[in-house]
């Protein structure tokens, strides 16, 4: 009887010892709905393999929305997220205001080093890595080869806006429903403006001067705007104003965009036959620039950091370190091919045979390095990013000046009338912030 | 002569009953019919209606992807939750406000209605740190309460006009045989004003169902109900209209039926009092 008790108490000790030391940790993962994250959630296995004692719960959830709930959790100090999804363009802002648990101390594996110098510029703050890069973009031009051979022209990997204004005016056949040229038309920070932005960047416009003075009375901004509307309303597809990322992304699968300038992410439905007759057709080329040393293509990425709110900081980053190392990479290579594998953010993956031999590899690598987050423009500015500019104050702006410049190319007003409407709303916006007197 | 005028219109009227109806309906048939399109049939243009290639493959992975039972479960618990404890509160107030009106139950009513007025972002933060502070962040018990407390108006502005219609002689005539005013409220009242109540009822549900900024921004995994499910499937970009039609197909489908089926009542309900 008394063996039999101290069996029992010795088969309790046993199980709790082995319950604390099987502890799990609960992390909860806020990000967005994209294919590149819906995929990472169905590799969760092999996480789970290797890390037992810790448990992820998603919350998924839309761009803005996500943005709006993880801004209200970090300033309240809330610590309902572990680990969150997040754009360049908030890394450095959140980074400055200590929302962010720095990644300078992930572990030797990670390889820090490996990631594309363009991308860990544009997610560290003072030397402080705040982020760890899942993927990355740039924009390029993408145009069907047939299309341009029969027109006579020829797309240079790197071309010069006055290429592209040839190439689009050739191309266009607006009978046979054939466009020259597809833009981002659709107003929002994210869309025309993001695009516009690189627009200006390399026509030597800026948004603002070293004083953070707006600059959309200034020659250069008048040049980009006349441009982009000759453009599009000559060349371009009916209602070009409403057309965004997926509107001109399904004109071109669909062939009717003879060009299109966009996210480098795209080229991969571009070149997949399953959704695309014009796979085969399709050639790319860097974003075009106007002779002054910078290219119209822009920096993004889809990044995992870690709010200083959270209170399982470990877990999240050996989390991050999974989701954003080169075995992931790999992971996703094995199972579902190279052509899938997240982009964009290390130097391995361009380095790789395999993956190089994609058609749209060597021309997404150049034009992320062609960006340069911290030095934008032509003209010298006092803020980092490329097609944003990263103080919280211009997703507001932008979306508002993206409005104006949208009823600019459907018609509704002049460029001038245009441009210094948005002058009047950047003085004003920039007065209120307190950025100018 | 006048028996062709009659039937003409009669026609007239229903067809453009038919043609209202289908309109407001439209957009929700299409998202029916894009829940069984491709992703690339969903997005082709020029639109195809009925040419598109059909598939039961978006409600396999919305299925798959997402524990929909759970935030099924999480929006039962509230709508029917926050729906009770609103009308448990709302009957008391707006008995009193119909039968014993005070000299500013007029404009308590008025301003009761005036906070539905104010966008529900401008009380994120306060709302937000209330709900961490008292622990009810992402629960169940939180989202009753934050949807009871947003739909209270509503309940008891419907009650209230519906007691309104109850002739006070009656509870008068209760009280004289000695009826207790639990007894009035239970056993008088409530009985008279049941379309009225389940009316109100069937709305709240249908309301709070519907919810979708409360539900989404106060919580995460745990409380989230079917508009967080609907939400993890919606990318700005547009990608996955098919997926994200089904997944709004499966969140709707429950409480369409449920008004289907008590579309009389809510009928009833919503009329009474109208016409005199």
């Amino acid at each position: 009887m008394k063996m039999t008790y101290r069996a029992l108490l010795g088969a309790s000790v046993a199980a709790c010892l082995s319950g604390a030391a099987m502890a799990e940790t609960t992390i909860t993962v806020a990000t967005v709905n994209n294919g590149d994250m819906v995929r990472m959630q169905g590799l969760m296995d092999d996480f789970y393999a290797k890390h037992p004692d810790i448990k992820v719960e998603w919350v998924t959830l839309e761009e803005n929305v996500l943005r709006q709930n993880v801004t209200a959790d970090i300033s309240t100090n809330g610590g309902q997220y572990d680990v969150i999804t997040i754009g360049t363009y908030e890394v450095p802002i959140w980074g400055k205001q200590g929302w962010l648990e720095s990644l300078n101390d992930l572990p030797a594996d990670y390889d820090v080093d490996d990631l594309l110098p363009a991308i860990r510029g544009g997610l560290t703050v003072d030397g402080n890595l705040y982020a760890s890069p899942f993927y990355g973009e740039s924009s390029f031009v993408n145009y069907r080869k047939d299309l341009a051979e029969k027109a006579g022209v020829t797309i240079p990997d790197a071309p010069t806006w006055d290429d592209i204004k040839k190439a689009a005016a050739a191309m266009t056949d607006k009978d046979a429903g054939i466009y020259g040229i597809c833009l981002r038309g659709k107003a929002g920070w994210g869309e025309n403006m993001a695009f516009l932005t690189t627009m200006a960047n390399s026509y030597g416009a800026r948004w603002f001067d070293e004083n953070w003075q707006p600059q959309f009375d200034q020659p250069e901004w008048k040049a980009v705007m006349t441009d982009y509307v000759e453009l599009l309303t000559q060349y371009g597809p009916p209602g070009a104003s409403n057309n965004g990322y997926n509107e001109n992304l399904t004109l071109s699968l669909q062939g009717k965009c003879a060009m299109r300038m966009d996210a480098t992410v795209s080229a991969g439905s571009l070149t997949d036959p399953a959704q695309s007759e014009f796979a085969d057709k399709v050639g790319f080329a860097l974003a075009p620039d106007a002779g002054l040393g910078k290219r119209a293509n822009w920096l993004w990425a889809w990044s995992l950091a870690v709010p200083s709110s959270s209170d399982a900081k470990d877990a999240a980053k050996t989390f991050i370190n999974w989701a954003t190392n080169k075995d992931y990479i790999a992971l996703v290579a094995s199972k579902e091919g190279w052509r899938n594998a997240p982009p964009g953010t290390r130097t391995s993956l361009y380095a790789n045979a395999e993956y190089a031999a994609l058609p749209f590899a060597k021309m997404t690598i150049d034009s992320i390095n062609a960006a340069d987050p911290t030095n934008p423009t032509v003209k010298p500015v006092p803020y980092v990013g490329v097609q944003f500019v990263a103080i919280p104050e211009f997703a507001g702006l932008a979306t508002t000046v993206g409005e104006i410049f949208s009823a600019a190319l459907a018609g509704q007003k002049t460029v001038d009338e245009a441009l210094a409407e948005a002058q009047a709303a950047a003085v004003d916006e920039m007065t209120a912030a307190g950025y100018i007197k | 002569m006048a028996r062709a005028v009659t039937t003409r219109r009669k026609i007239f009227v229903t067809a453009a009953a038919w043609g209202v109806a289908l309109l407001i309906f439209f957009p929700v048939l299409w998202m029916i019919l894009t829940s069984f399109k491709t992703e690339t049939s969903a997005v082709a243009s020029p639109p195809q209606l009925f040419s598109a290639d059909w598939t039961l493959e978006n409600y396999a992975e919305v299925w798959g992807r997402s524990d929909y039972p759970r935030f099924f479960w999480n929006s039962v618990v509230i709508s029917i939750g926050s729906t009770l404890l609103g009308l448990a509160i709302a009957i008391p107030a707006a008995w009193s406000m119909a039968f014993v009106p005070g000299r500013k139950t007029k404009d308590l009513l008025m301003w009761m209605l005036s906070t539905k007025m104010m966008p529900a972002v401008g009380v994120l933060i306060p709302m937000y740190l209330l709900f961490q502070r008292l622990g009810i962040f992402d629960t169940k018990t939180g989202l009753v309460l934050a949807l009871m407390l947003m739909n209270l108006p509503i309940i008891v502005w419907m009650l209230y006009t519906y007691f309104k219609e109850i002739p006070g002689e009656i509870l008068e005539a209760a009280r004289m045989d000695g009826a207790t005013l639990w007894n009035e409220i239970v056993y008088v009242l409530t009985p008279m004003a049941l379309p009225g109540i389940a009316s109100t009822m069937l709305l709240n549900i249908i309301l709070a169902w519907n919810e979708a900024f409360w539900t989404i921004t106060l919580t995460t995994t745990k409380a989230a109900p079917l508009s967080a499910f609907i939400a993890s499937f919606s990318a700005p970009q547009g990608l996955f209209y098919a997926k994200l039609s089904a997944a709004s197909t499966m969140a709707i489908a429950p409480i369409l039926i449920l008004g289907w089926f008590s579309q009389k009542q809510l009928v009833r309900g919503l009329t009474f009092g109208a016409v005199k």
